[in-house]
């Protein structure tokens, strides 16, 4: 009974939370966005004190099931682990505890946080991972199968589905979720939860509160044969049967053995005066993380100017080729309105991709620089940041990008807007146009003379950089291409205008 | 766009989606069920004149031309609307004529009696004479009129060697020794500040094309000499004055029931087309019509208008109204339609074979429908696409054609206020980038004015583009 309400509410909570990842209308959000948000490190990141003591609580009383029901990356490792028992009936075994590689992970990811690089801490960080691997890997595969029913929709002339781009925000990252995946499904598949209790930070430090969790479950000597059913059933590798002990800082309390056990000799119950597991003595290190470093770094595109060729009309119709933009060398990169700055971003963002998931624009992305590996970041080439949309800031539980309102928003200076002259098509093909300045929110362009003594020369853009908000509509909307002729340079520190 | 869409609308619209496909399924269930009864009782329901009838082939309605006395069918094929199919292998969105399916559409019109077929070396992105001539050239050469231009638009085809290298060519691509109906091409359009002149100078005068055409004509290889005017009517003046010199064998113009007094009206630089008709009947020059339709504006038209139109001619299509009217006038030689699809020639033809005239109360419901029509604010595009291809990328009649559309069906709110705001938002903004994509939208016009020169219709483009696109920001950001 225990154990399938266990599978249960997991299963309630990893539909939701991947629902959340994979739902780019926002709806899913308004009702589910909690689920997110109650997650442990982006509550810790968020300085979520409310959730963060809930969590502990409920550690303290029932023991580690946050790791068994809350979090997406356990579950899917248990189903990878369900999978694993199919193929071959009672697989695990009793392990001793690597402490050592555990409290060291843990130590060695908190002080790369304190060294500025929350990255590598969210590369580890379990509900991140899965964040990462459901955007990247099934997020594709949903907006396909959204544009299958968008067809369907246009063709029964309704507009309750509509179409989605799909495409991959960053090969490095996708890259880092496809290892990601197939690590943790071999090591789901072998031993069950391998990871849970040897890197993962949050089991590490939910373990340590579990060994004193009030509810557990125990072994009953008088009634326990010593088969070993119950161990050989433990993905946790967690239970020695001929000590009769259980580690409770590994346990996640599945509940699996309590209905293995013929004897009906565990029980999921309060704690008894009893002496504690003795701790197991560490040794080995498992050399798994290596292959995962092992991404490619892009380097930022070479400037070069392909300004668009009007060409001479002969015939009718058609259209004329298009060039993808491409993404220009900023000195410092663009974050979106909310996350205060690149430190606060950094300091915050668990990368787990939610913000690049619930994007409309196609704006956010997962930054290839290393110092903020996978974080968010913005660029134009597809869409700008849109005057009517506070999305991102909406659905991050990390506190990264702080929950902002339209006003807010529309003063908010990420960076501003630079003129390429060598790029416009003002001065290339000699035509009017004025894009940049029609489509500026902020009205912080400015269509004057090119030539200063001549008033009906063809007028340029100029840039007011202190009404400027970074928002992109002018570099999104810049007919020069691949490289438009006015791009964005990020600001540090957001300012209000 | 998607945001700030209220769930539980999207949740509704979805169910009602659904619903939808599910009463789909049901009603393709009924029709196979009607379908078996409708066999054993055939002769009830295919009654003379209704849209199920067969066609007859023998009765299309027929003008003579005074001065080489063709016997011209009143319905004549415009080529500027071929079929297209996608390019195997091609980039994205390209497209090639479908030339099996202009085969069965000429092999039917010819079957039933269509013998004038209208191209120029610049429809189709310039494929459509050769298309035209490969589907014609199946046929015997005494069966139809082949009418072609000299559509020197540019200003490097300006040149004697390069308007005579058209001229040949069209030849070549048509197969054929000698051209029915030849036309100047467009007179009137171009031009700085509206006037016309120049450019027709530049095109057929100064480089003595006009009268090369003229010794072609004596020589008969060009068969009938003509001109299709827009824009300027200062050039359709000037040459009607000339008509004692050229002896015009026809002249192209743009008639139809709204443009008949509304064209000066909806645009100041176009003429009403009751003008023009009336100049060329008093010099008994007959009229070849171009857009009786206005390319499908008069058949897409507002629901209240529809309804007005359907109510009196139950069983005949909204087109068949245009077309009656078009051809219900004695002067008109041949009334062009560009029919891309089957269905359209198949309308067309019930609609000619033979001509019921309209009388004068039914011409009288027609102007005052125009009344009614002019009230509702689309953009006058025809979709002829001569403003493509936009240097920087914009699908402009894709645009324009979207805004008319969601016009007519009631999608163009007003204010926030607006008692259907919701789905008008969502169903202009869904649709628009189904009809559209992103990268060609209003948002990207620059303004650089290019395509003015090129619209019959004297659309300002960039500023249509610019009020579409201030709409679509005012819609996306929910600040009607």
């Amino acid at each position: 009974m225990l154990r399938k309400i266990r599978v249960a509410l997991a299963l309630i909570f990893i539909t939701g939370i991947t629902l959340l990842f994979l739902d780019f209308t926002g709806t899913v959000h308004t009702w589910l966005g909690w689920m997110a948000k109650i997650q442990f490190l982006p509550a810790l990141l968020a300085l979520n004190v409310g959730v963060v003591a809930a969590l502990v609580v409920l550690t303290l009383i029932f023991g580690r099931i946050y790791c068994s029901v809350i979090c997406p990356l356990g579950v899917m490792q248990d189903g990878f682990a369900a999978l694993g028992r199919r193929a071959r009936k009672n697989r695990y075994r009793y392990s001793k505890a690597l402490n050592a590689l555990r409290y060291g992970m843990l130590a060695l990811l908190i002080i790369a946080f304190l060294a500025g690089l929350g990255w590598v801490v969210a590369l580890f960080a379990p509900y991140s991972a899965y964040g990462r691997i459901v955007q990247n890997l099934l997020g594709p595969v949903w907006a396909a199968a959204n544009n299958l029913l968008a067809s369907a929709a246009e063709s029964a002339d309704s507009y309750a589905f509509y179409r989605t781009e799909v495409w991959v925000r960053s090969w490095p990252v996708f890259t880092v979720a496809v290892v990601t995946l197939v690590v943790l499904a071999v090591l789901a598949w072998r031993n069950g939860r391998t990871y849970c209790n040897t890197i993962c930070p949050v089991g590490t430090v939910l373990g340590f509160l579990a060994r004193f969790s009030w509810l557990r479950p125990v072994i009953d000597t008088s009634r326990c044969n010593g088969c070993g059913l119950c161990a050989r059933n433990c993905k946790a590798s967690c239970i020695d049967s001929k000590t009769h002990t259980i580690d409770y800082s590994r346990c996640v309390a599945c509940m699996d053995c309590i209905g293995k056990c013929h004897q009906g000799a565990i029980s999921y119950t309060r704690r008894k005066a009893s002496p504690h597991s003795k701790p197991a003595d560490a040794k080995g290190a498992a050399p798994e993380s290596a292959s995962r470093r092992s991404f490619i770094i892009t380097s930022a595109v070479a400037a070069g100017t392909a300004a668009l060729k009007a060409q001479e009309k002969k015939v009718d119709g058609g259209l004329a080729v298009i060039e993808d933009k491409k993404i220009p060398a900023r000195n410092t990169p663009v974050v979106p309105p909310g996350a205060k700055g690149l430190r606060h971003l950094a300091e915050h963002c668990t990368a787990c991709q939610l913000c690049v998931a619930a994007c409309p624009n196609g704006v956010l992305r997962p930054s290839t620089s290393l110092d903020r590996f996978m974080q968010p970041e913005s660029s134009y080439e597809r869409g700008y940041c849109r005057p009517e949309c506070t999305k991102c800031s909406e659905v991050c539980p990390a506190g990264a990008i702080v929950k902002i309102d339209l006003p807010e928003k529309s003063s908010t200076q990420i960076g501003h807007a630079v003129w390429i002259k060598a790029n416009c098509v003002v001065l290339t093909d000699d035509v009017d146009c004025g894009n940049c300045a029609r489509h500026c929110p902020a009205g912080a362009i400015m269509m004057v003379a090119s030539d200063p003594s001549n008033p009906d020369s063809r007028k340029i853009p100029v840039v007011n950089e202190e009404r400027c908000i970074g928002c992109g509509a002018c570099e999104n909307l810049c007919p020069a291409r691949p490289f438009s002729a006015i791009y964005v340079e990020g600001h540090e520190i957001h300012k209000t205008v | 766009m998607k945001k700030n869409l209220n769930h539980t609308q999207a949740a509704i619209d979805r169910r009602e989606f659904l619903r939808k496909l599910g009463l789909g399924a049901g009603a393709v269930a009924g029709i196979s069920v009607a379908g078996c009864t409708r066999k054993e009782d055939a002769s009830a329901i295919s009654a003379e004149g209704t849209s199920n009838a067969p066609i007859p082939t023998d009765k299309m309605t027929h003008r003579v031309n005074p001065s080489t006395g063709d016997s011209v069918s009143l319905l004549g094929y415009g080529c500027m609307r071929w079929p297209t199919r996608p390019v195997a292998n091609g980039t994205d969105g390209e497209e090639k004529i479908d030339q099996d399916a202009v085969n069965a559409l000429v092999d039917k019109a010819i079957a039933h009696g269509v013998n004038y077929f209208d191209t120029s070396p610049a429809y189709c992105k310039g494929h459509s004479e050769e298309a035209t001539g490969i589907a014609l050239s199946r046929h015997p050469r005494d069966k139809y009129f082949i009418a072609t231009k000299l559509s020197n638009f540019a200003p490097d085809t300006w040149s004697r060697e390069a308007s005579m290298e058209m001229y040949r060519n069209s030849f070549k691509y048509l197969r054929t020794d000698h051209i029915d109906y030849l036309l100047l091409h467009a007179v009137g359009m171009g031009g700085s500040d509206g006037d016309g002149m120049p450019p027709f100078n530049g095109r057929y005068i100064d480089n003595g094309m006009l009268d090369f055409l003229v010794k072609e004509r004596e020589a008969g290889r060009i068969r009938n000499l003509g001109f299709s005017y827009h824009g300027d009517v200062r050039v359709f003046d000037y040459l009607l004055s000339q008509h004692d010199k050229y002896k015009w064998d026809f002249v192209q113009i743009q008639l139809n029931y709204l443009d008949w007094k509304h064209a000066k009206e909806l645009n100041p630089r176009n003429t009403d087309a009751e003008y023009l008709y009336t100049e060329l009947e008093k010099r008994g020059i007959p009229a070849v019509i171009m857009e009786p339709l206005l390319g499908g504006r008069l058949s897409k038209v507002h629901d209240h208008v529809a309804a007005r139109l359907k109510q009196r001619e139950p069983e005949r299509s909204v087109a068949s109204w245009a077309f009656r009217y078009a051809g219900t006038h004695p002067g008109v030689l041949t009334v062009l339609s560009g029919m891309t699809y089957m269905e359209h020639l198949e309308d067309n033809l019930r609609s000619f074979c033979p001509l019921k005239p309209l009388t004068e109360e039914e011409m009288q419901f027609l102007y005052d429908t125009a009344d009614i029509m002019v009230q509702f604010p689309t953009v006058p595009c025809n979709d002829c696409k001569y403003c493509m291809p936009c240097p920087y990328g914009l699908d402009i009649p894709g645009v324009l054609l979207h805004y008319n559309k969601c016009v007519n069906q009631g999608n163009v709110p007003e204010n926030a206020q607006a008692e259907n705001y919701r789905e008008a938002r969502r169903a202009f903004l869904i649709g628009y980038d189904r009809s559209v994509p992103k990268l060609r939208q209003a948002n990207h016009c620059i303004g650089c004015k290019k395509c003015v020169e090129h619209c019959p219709q004297q659309i300002n483009i960039p500023a249509e583009m610019a009020r579409i696109d201030n709409f679509v920001e005012h819609l996306k950001q929910g600040t009607l």
